[in-house]
């Protein structure tokens, strides 16, 4: 009855044993094809520019402590302004989004009053909405307002472009008893004391899943930090910083592919310590893709 | 100071300090922010877009009103309209990579060893920024290069291989294929979570019963993540209509490889055309709504289960959030 291969029966040793080496072997191949493109590019970014030159891409650099062409690309990318540049952005947008997400969250799920359902759907209808098809007028909008080629403008855009935040937050009120703010209230708690002292600290697990869904998101965007911030060197973020390599210096790889590993480090270093939160937040809020 | 100004101050202060007061002062405060951002950045823009596309305008000047004159072009130009059958290729990408995700998501939800690893290495690409694929890519498809290099290893004569991002026969399944290799990772962690929220005990009654790996996959798993993933083939198939992220930062739209979005934005950017990309955008979201709609009811039709199809985006959102919980629960031990 079994649907196993080569007229094996599903139970027999033999065949179990080539089920588990299959399941390595094509596990092995997948990761294998997943870094592979990575992993060339740090090859590459060791390589003098002879070495580059004259030998094939995949052959390994005599010297693994050539680090010439990280100094020249990040000095070439502007890293330094970039990253300070990201980070600034990620901190505005955190914080922010968290903020305002979680007030918007607390006042729909604790208090009854008229147009509550009407905000809701609101923001139900605007996840229907693909946000890029609104982009032409959004940076119409941007433009008006004089927002353009600022940080703060794209820092506003960001947070503005935020549905799924609000949805953690408004999930993770509905499993927090009411008798907490009753209670505190009986002690003379203003309700502004409740949200910010008794149940913001409470929503920390909601928090972390937003950081990290929120925070990739922004560090990955790339089609908005091209159109808003344009003034290359001054407004460079990480995700736009390789920029400078189009054009003319556009076959350099070695350069490149060391401009490359300098923007995979940060993302690198954060996913190693934060694996499992990356992993949970992301299957919160791929639900709303 | 007047006794009917004092008055008013005082009514004011009480109201403040009472119980009513305060939650009216706080509902503002609270809303205020949020309401604004909505309304400037997602209602503002999708009523202007409608407006706009009845225009002949760039960003600053004057406006001229063409009626319809925008859609017309839209439907009659066919670097425009065609840019959509891109999305086909994008649509079955899309379909790979979902199953490729549910097959590596089943493989790793087992006992297997180096596990962390191997979840680790498939997802990672999804933490590769920007502009940055753009280069790893076109590097990797640089003729003589990477791909080149390891085909040529089994066996393949690098001379006669075709030009990966020019050849307008392959250079969009190369994109495509790029998209699968930065997304399939993230697919297939949602997935996993999805399944570490089934019962364990499921498997063991199935073994006694004599299932194998087959059985259990097909009669356990996929029933119980049935929705999570049929509502992840709606998103990415609706998705693929928008694609734009590989052609954009790889080939930037040459050779054949502009998809209906990175049309848009060059009419909207390159050309200042605003009239005409606001009116894109309209067909867009029209074809987005109906293509989001007809599979909702294929699906209802299909599986005749009303979980599926109807109320999607409220109940699966929590049931979506029960398997994260059950995922949070379960899942650290992976």
């Amino acid at each position: 009855m079994s649907i196993g291969t080569a007229g094996l029966p599903a139970s027999s040793k033999a065949y179990k044993i080539f089920l588990t080496i299959a399941k390595y072997i094509i596990l092995s191949f997948a990761s294998f094809l997943s870094v592979v493109p990575i992993v060339v590019c740090l090859i590459t970014a060791f390589k003098t520019p002879e070495e580059y030159a004259k030998t094939s891409v995949m052959t390994l650099p005599q010297n693994w402590l050539y680090f010439d062409n990280f100094v020249t690309a990040w000095s070439k990318a502007h890293m330094t302004t970039a990253l300070m540049n990201t980070g600034i952005i990620l901190v505005c947008v955190l914080f922010g989004s968290i903020l305002f997400s979680s007030m918007l969250a607390y006042v729909l799920n604790r208090f009854k009053f008229h147009g509550n359902t009407v905000i809701r759907n609101l923001f139900l209808f605007a996840t229907l909405i693909p946000g890029i098809a609104t982009q032409v007028t959004v940076y119409q909008i941007m433009f008006s307002f004089g927002l353009i080629d600022s940080i703060v403008g794209y820092i506003i855009l960001l947070l503005g472009s935020d549905v799924i935040s609000i949805y953690i937050f408004l999930q993770f009120f509905e499993n927090l008893s009411e008798s907490l703010d009753e209670s505190a209230i009986l002690d003379g708690c203003t309700y502004f004391g409740v949200f910010f002292k008794i149940l913001l600290p409470l929503t920390k697990p909601a928090i972390v899943t937003v950081m990290i869904l929120k925070g990739v998101a922004t560090y990955n965007e790339y089609y908005m930090a091209q159109l808003y911030l344009q003034t290359k060197p001054l407004r460079t973020v990480v995700s736009t910083s390789l920029y400078v390599f189009t054009g003319p210096m556009g076959n350099q790889y070695n350069y490149i592919c060391a401009g490359v590993i300098l923007t995979i480090i940060p993302a690198l270093i954060v996913f190693i310590l934060c694996q499992k939160q990356i992993y949970n937040g992301l299957g919160a809020g791929s639900v709303k893709g | 100071m007047s006794t009917a100004e004092s008055s008013v101050i005082h009514k004011w202060k009480r109201w403040r300090r009472g119980s009513g007061g305060q939650k009216t002062l706080v509902g503002i405060t609270f809303l205020l922010a949020p309401l604004i951002l909505l309304f400037i950045f997602t209602y503002l823009p999708f009523f202007k877009m409608f407006q706009f596309s009845f225009f002949d305008m760039r960003y600053i000047g004057k406006r001229i009103y063409v009626g319809f004159e925008n859609y017309i072009e839209v439907f009659s130009r066919d670097d425009i309209f065609g840019s959509l059958k891109l999305s086909f290729y994008y649509m079955a990408g899309a379909i790979v990579q979902l199953c490729l995700a549910l097959f590596f998501a089943t493989l790793l939800s087992f006992k297997i060893k180096g596990s962390a690893f191997f979840k680790g290495a498939i997802f990672f690409p999804f933490l590769v920024c920007g502009i940055a694929v753009g280069f790893v890519f076109k590097f990797f498809f640089t003729p003589g290069f990477v791909l080149d290099t390891m085909l040529s290893w089994i066996g393949f004569d690098m001379e006669k291989l075709p030009y990966w991002l020019q050849n307008i026969k392959i250079n969009n399944i190369a994109l495509v294929c790029t998209s699968v290799w930065r997304y399939l990772g993230q697919n297939m962690v949602l997935f996993i979570g999805a399944i570490m929220s089934v019962d364990p005990n499921m498997y063991e009654a199935a073994e006694i019963d004599g299932a194998n790996q087959w059985h259990k996959f097909f009669y356990i798993i996929l029933p119980s993540i049935k929705t999570i993933v049929l509502l992840n083939l709606i998103l990415s198939i609706s998705g693929s209509l928008s694609a734009f992220e590989a052609p954009f930062v790889i080939t930037k739209g040459s050779f054949g490889t502009a998809t209906y979005f990175v049309m848009m934005d060059r009419m909207a950017h390159q050309s200042q055309k605003v009239g005409l990309a606001s009116a894109m955008a309209v067909v867009l979201l029209m074809i987005i709504f109906i293509a989001t709609i007809g599979q909702k009811l294929l699906f209802r039709y299909v599986f005749k289960e009303d979980d599926n199809g109807s109320g999607m985006s409220g109940r699966s959102l929590k049931s979506a959030e029960n398997h994260r919980a059950a995922a949070n629960r379960k899942g650290n031990k992976v």
